[in-house]
């Protein structure tokens, strides 16, 4: 186990490493360090005033020497040390401008993640346990129409047919997109404002679930040991909930825990779509403004949720099935 | 007898020619063989909802290509803004007409016809979805392909790079990369399309792999196998002519569901601000456009965009979903 982690965890290591040269890859032969310098600068400065710009953000530099200064080799405070420098356009430190986008996300994936789990498992249980029934077909149903859905297009009619109609009929439930209050200065708020988008990612999500649990359970009624408990008379309750589910639930919390960690970067489709200055927005607006340190940190952030993700799912396979060994 | 695979699963011409066996004696009773192709035809046409979504596939396809003829007896070209009083595309205060008898589904801000723009926009999704798609399927193929039948540091390499891939964030990466060679195209990677299409299918490819490559390693243990490379099989024979015709089958199921998957990824990059560029008409980039507008009266402007983004993705997945099902009516083929 000690041996599993630390192999995964070097490896880990690795991908991220990977991660900040591919970012600093693709900006470098585009115009990402002379076209930040350019903004910056300002629309009437001489090309003495962008060189200076330039010059102060390192971007003057052989990129090996740029990414030597990003890692923190040439002298100054950098990733070794923790840093993930300064943005480009208010000098504001990067790891400043994570902290402040993170809470966003992480309320947003985790209210959502609680709902569409308990909607996906309930209406996924119900499906597989009266099969080709009445709500069966309608969950089915729903299911894939959700599951068609582009995440935009959700949010979009969301805003359009419930913000818009409450609204202009004065009832005030949900305040305008692009509003966020933190839960620690006023919880209801705080509720009141991610509301629809956690509708919104809930629905996509859940359509997964549902498709994935229904047939997982479907999967397992065949085994012969559900023939075997069913023949000696166990209550059908107790067959679902101690039998089934039981063995069901393995690929979708798998599933779960996989999702979670890739949306815990940065949900950057519903955060634009809501205006949530989360992980997903800032990377957007930084990726508009080439503002390259924001992104690297963003995309730092993203790769490794989705590698601890795995990391946990892997441990928790192996606690859950035993004959699964990690090594 | 042997089937050209590809005619009985596009045409179903097959159907009327079974391979007759006929036994011995006064009893003899003719018994039918089928190859899983035509049975899997069989099974999807007896499907309805299946059979229903590839109808509207079909008409998406025929809006598509008649884009040009659909704009021509409209009257309406697809950049053609009508700013002036008639037909008025703009109301007196510049917001975008609502569907009427002249605009069918309206206008956008520009004061162009939103129907003739869906019915173009069409040509941009279905192409992508297609393209992306068959980029994507033939890069893991052989990728796949080349992993699992040789093995050792050649599979290792490639799984590893597959698994960075597959931990990547797309998206991000994708808007990076696509907003770099928008303003400074790389070599043949080109604004629009090409950088759209390359992108999607590099970034999707090693899904694919993963799959392959798992049915390889267990295919490539099976004496038939032994018996080519006894023979003397070169590696390529092996892949392509003994190993390909088992992996078919799941491919076909894949694709179809990746197209609509595809689809989406395209719309949501041109909904970001970087993938088709206007004024080329593309639904992503108009429901991008309607965020200003539709708040404030223009809803046709979202929903009817939104709408053929909606259907087309649903008649895609539907009709995948029956396609798995007439080709593993079972469910253990693909897990």
């Amino acid at each position: 186990m000690a041996r599993f982690l630390i192999r995964r965890s070097l490896q880990g290591l690795f991908v991220l490493w990977l991660m900040t040269v591919t970012v600093f890859l693709i900006f470098f032969v585009g115009p990402g360090p002379g076209f930040a310098a350019r903004v910056l600068a300002g629309r009437n400065a001489t090309a003495i005033q962008v060189a200076a710009v330039s010059h102060r953000l390192f971007l003057d530099r052989p990129i090996y020497v740029q990414y030597a200064h990003f890692l923190g080799l040439t002298g100054g405070q950098g990733l070794l040390q923790g840093n993930l420098g300064h943005d480009y356009y208010h000098s504001e430190s990067v790891n400043t401008v994570l902290k402040a986008a993170f809470p966003i996300t992480l309320s947003l994936v985790l209210g959502a993640a609680v709902l569409w789990l308990a909607m996906g498992l309930a209406s996924g249980i119900v499906s597989a346990v009266k099969t080709r029934s009445l709500w069966d077909r309608t969950f089915t149903t729903l299911a894939l129409t959700f599951y068609s859905m582009p995440t935009f297009v959700l949010g979009l009619l969301l805003i359009l047919g419930l913000y818009y109609e409450f609204t202009i009929h004065h009832i005030g439930i949900f305040p305008a997109p692009g509003t966020w209050v933190s839960f620690t200065h006023n919880p209801i708020k705080w509720a009141q404002a991610l509301l629809l988008p956690w509708i919104t990612l809930a629905l996509v999500q859940a359509a997964t679930y549902t498709r994935l649990t229904r047939g997982s359970m479907l999967d397992v009624f065949g085994e012969d040991y559900i023939r075997t408990a069913r023949s000696k008379g166990m209550s059908e309750r107790r067959l679902i909930l101690r039998h089934n589910l039981r063995s069901a639930l393995t690929p979708v919390l798998t599933q779960f825990g996989l999702d979670v960690g890739v949306l815990i970067g940065g949900v950057v489709i519903t955060e634009s779509v809501f205006g949530l200055p989360g992980l997903g927005y800032t990377a957007v607006n930084a990726i508009n403004q080439q503002d390259l340190p924001v992104v690297i940190g963003v995309v730092i952030v993203a790769s490794a949720g989705v590698i601890i993700a795995n990391l946990i799912v892997d441990i928790f396979y192996a606690v859950l099935d035993p004959r699964v060994r990690l090594h | 007898m042997t089937y050209n695979v590809g005619d009985a699963v596009a045409v179903g011409i097959i159907e009327e020619t079974p391979i007759a066996v006929v036994a011995e004696g006064e009893a003899a009773k003719k018994i039918e063989g089928h190859s899983p192709w035509v049975l899997a035809w069989r099974r999807l046409r007896r499907d309805r909802a299946a059979m229903i979504s590839l109808a509207v596939i079909v008409l998406i396809v025929a809006m598509a290509v008649f884009a040009s003829v659909i704009a021509a007896i409209l009257g309406h070209g697809v950049y053609q803004q009508f700013r002036g009083p008639s037909p008025a595309g703009l109301s007196p205060t510049g917001q975008p007409v609502g569907p009427g008898s002249t605009f069918w589904l309206g206008t956008d801000d520009q004061g162009r016809d939103i129907f003739v723009r869906i019915a173009y926009g069409a040509r941009v999704s279905l192409f992508v979805g297609v393209v992306a798609t068959a980029v994507t399927v033939f890069g893991g193929l052989v990728i796949g392909l080349a992993a699992g039948y040789f093995g050792g540091i050649v599979d290792s390499l490639l799984a590893r790079f597959m698994d960075w891939l597959l931990a990547v964030p797309f998206l991000l990466l994708a808007i990076s990369l696509i907003s770099v060679v928008n303003v400074h195209p790389i070599g043949p990677l080109k604004p629009g399309l090409p950088v759209v299409i390359t992108v999607l299918g590099f970034f999707g490819w090693a899904a694919v792999g993963r799959i392959v490559r798992g049915q390889v390693l267990s295919i490539r243990e099976k004496e038939y196998i032994e018996a080519a490379r006894a023979l003397g099989a070169r590696p390529w024979r092996i892949m392509f002519i003994d190993i390909l015709p088992n992996l078919l089958a799941p491919l076909i199921v894949y694709s179809t569901l990746l197209i609509p998957a595809t689809i989406v990824g395209e719309a949501s990059l041109s909904f970001l601000g970087v993938g088709i560029l206007p004024p080329t008409a593309d639904w992503g980039e108009m429901i991008n456009n309607s965020q200003n507008y539709y708040l404030y009266g223009s809803w046709w402007y979202l929903v009817f965009p939104s709408l053929a983004l909606l259907i087309t993705t649903l008649a895609f997945n539907i009709f995948g979903d029956g396609v798995r099902d007439a080709f593993d009516p079972r469910g253990d083929l693909f897990v």
